[in-house]
């Protein structure tokens, strides 16, 4: 089992991705961003100066503590304070860990939805196949953000409104899901109906391999590059989903902010002066989105072929 | 040779495949089209005794390797029946038809193609082994495709590797290791060696051979390579536009063809010896498929075509020494019959 693991790391060392990710410097960086604010908010209650939840440190007589370098500004909020007297870089911290649990989470739930149906309409074909792809080009001609506030609008009408803050984060997850899977069912499809007719898939088949075997064992793993680009970039557009989504009310509820909410609030007192509400956390979201983003779009550069 | 009925491991009967590729239904209303059939195989009828070696051999487009899929299990045949010892595929159940399986394995043409590019090759050798359930533990698979690899002329060491690592011939090695891990008694080889350099075909002809030898294999050797059929085959069969039109023993089919279509092919092969000899040149081109020639499929292309071949579909007859030839000439002994030097 070593040896199987530390051939992996060697063919991955001598890998073109390594050698191309060594020579890109702007990917570098943005993987460096990417890998501090992931961490930071991971471990956000070991790095964050404050803890945003904690009714007993707030206090509201420090509402509206501009950033630390401004006169009025307090060394403690270092990026001041927002309306109730929470640390808007502790709460930035805790707000980017659910939009990238969101986020993430979404990602992964539309992937294997795309992919299974993806897989079984490519390899069946037929009727299914027509089915599944007219019920995925009917979902394409809405915007998907249009989608994900209909599933959260109709989600608070069906839900209790006691339960509404403990399911809020499950139903924003299914909702941005929901509204990404097509992409991925699209290319599986479409990468399937390619290998399926290959030989080796046929091997399979003679050696008495059942369908769903040789769709998940053989064709998977042969269709699962363009997916894997796929999935970067759909993560910076769920957690802007999110965040959108969250500015408009329907996302996450008050007491667990996300950037989406510390923007909502921002939004509120933008005019009045107290644009660090408004403005950090909508800088962190950017500089998140944007390196994930580039981090993606490389990977798509670095894994076709066509521009080796 | 006698033949007995156990002797006999495989028999076709009468198979055909038709392929629909007719236009979309909207298309065919509005341009005013028919369906249309493409009949890559219509009636083809052979059996393959125990260790030996047919061949089926005839230009693109015959349907030799449609034989191939149906015999297989990949196409479905829209006619005719497949008897694999004594059991009718037709009709046997699932369970039947997976130990079946386990009895005959596939060469595929492209040894680039036919290899999994994500697997290491241990776990491509080592897939019929877990499919039938042949061995279980991870140590007696270790064990088995060390073997095999061994037995195809690799290395053990090469299970850890992935296909790219290796070249065509290697790649064809891995390909029969594989076929041969549910130690089956029948292969179809369809066109093993096309892909390869002149002499890395040698090389897997005759890996091939030597493994028919020691396990006793039944071929199907799909090819349109007539030297690789003379080196390898017990008997040959030639397929014209999805029919044979003639079966016999390797000896005799390329020392005293029959049928026209044979003749023409047989003296198509470049020789040292012809050398300056006036050769038939192979005339015209092949039918398409879509619309065959009524009659006998060959007549357009036919010296020996007369007012029968156009309108009457010649049947395969047995010949005196065994063999059998679907041509209303020979029947008629219109066509001088060359004696075997």
């Amino acid at each position: 089992m070593t040896g199987a693991l530390t051939s992996t790391v060697r063919r991955f060392l001598d890998s073109d991705i390594w050698y191309k990710f060594r020579r890109d410097p702007i990917v570098i960086v943005a993987t460096i961003i990417g890998l501090i604010l992931i961490l930071s908010s991971a471990f956000a209650p070991l790095f964050a100066p404050h803890s945003p939840f904690d009714l007993k440190t707030l206090n509201l007589s420090d509402a509206f503590t501009p950033p630390a370098w401004i006169e009025a500004g307090k060394a403690q909020f270092l990026l001041g304070t927002d309306d109730q007297g929470r640390d808007v870089l502790s709460t930035i911290m805790y707000g980017s860990r659910a939009s990238l649990v969101v986020g993430f989470a979404a990602v992964l739930l539309s992937m294997v939805v795309g992919i299974t149906l993806g897989l079984i309409s490519g390899y069946f074909g037929g009727a299914l196949d027509a089915f599944i792809m007219r019920v995925a080009d009917v979902q394409l001609s809405f915007p998907a953000i249009l989608i994900a506030l209909l599933i959260s609008g109709v989600a608070r009408v069906v839900i209790p409104n006691s339960q509404h803050d403990q399911v809020a984060i499950y139903v924003l997850i299914f909702a941005i899901a929901a509204s990404g899977w097509v992409q991925y069912a699209r290319t599986v499809r479409g990468s399937t109906l390619v290998e399926r007719n290959k030989e080796y898939v046929q091997a399979a088949r003679v050696i008495g391999r059942r369908p769903l075997a040789i769709m998940f064992a053989h064709v998977l793993p042969n269709v699962l590059g363009p997916v894997m680009v796929l999935a970067t970039l759909h993560i910076g557009t769920a957690i802007i989903t999110e965040a959108t989504l969250s500015y408009l009310g329907v996302g996450m509820p008050a007491t667990q902010p996300t950037l989406g909410t510390m923007i909502r609030i921002g939004g509120d007192f933008l005019l009045s002066g107290e644009w660090w509400i408004l403005w950090f956390p909508g800088l962190a979201l950017v500089v998140l989105v944007l390196s994930i983003n580039i981090i993606g779009d490389w990977l798509r550069d670095a894994l076709n072929p066509k521009l080796r | 040779m006698i033949k007995k009925s156990s002797n006999v491991l495989l028999e076709v009967i009468d198979i055909a495949k038709e392929f629909d590729v007719s236009k979309p239904w909207l298309n065919r209303v509005i341009e005013r089209q028919e369906r249309q059939i493409l009949k890559a195989v219509d009636g083809v009828s052979f059996t393959i005794n125990r260790g030996e070696t047919l061949s089926l051999v005839g230009e693109s487009g015959c349907g030799k390797s449609t034989v191939a899929r149906l015999v297989c299990g990949l196409y479905k045949p829209s006619r005719g029946s497949i008897i694999f010892d004594s059991v009718n595929m037709a009709d046997a159940g699932a369970d039947e038809v997976q130990q079946l399986r386990k009895r005959f394995q596939m060469i595929f043409q492209d040894p680039y193609a036919s290899l999994n590019p994500r697997w290491r090759v241990g776990k491509i050798i080592a897939e019929p082994l877990r499919v039938h359930k042949i061995a279980t533990s991870n140590a007696d698979v270790k064990q088995r495709v060390d073997k095999l690899l061994t037995q195809v002329g690799l290395s053990p060491l090469d299970a850890e590797k992935f296909p790219h690592e290796f070249s065509g011939g290697q790649r064809q090695r891995i390909s029969i290791a594989r076929a041969l891990s549910s130690n089956p008694e029948f292969l179809v080889c369809d066109e093993p060696t096309s892909a390869l350099d002149v002499s890395v075909q040698a090389q897997i002809l005759n890996l091939m051979k030597d493994l028919q030898r020691e396990f006793g294999l039944t071929y199907l050797f799909i090819s349109h390579n007539l030297a690789v059929v003379s080196h390898i085959s017990t008997r040959v069969g030639v397929m014209y536009l999805g029919r044979l039109v003639e079966v016999a023993d390797t000896k005799r089919i390329f020392a005293n063809p029959q049928h026209p279509y044979t003749q023409m092919l047989q003296s198509a092969i470049p020789d040292l010896k012809m050398t300056g000899k006036q050769r038939t040149p192979v005339a015209g081109e092949v039918p398409n498929p879509l619309t065959p020639p009524t009659g006998c499929a060959f007549h357009p292309r036919c010296p020996h075509a007369f007012e029968r071949c156009k309108t009457e579909r010649p049947n395969l007859i047995d010949y005196e020494d065994g063999g059998q030839v679907a041509c209303h000439a020979v029947e008629e002994k219109r066509i001088n019959i060359r004696v075997a030097a």
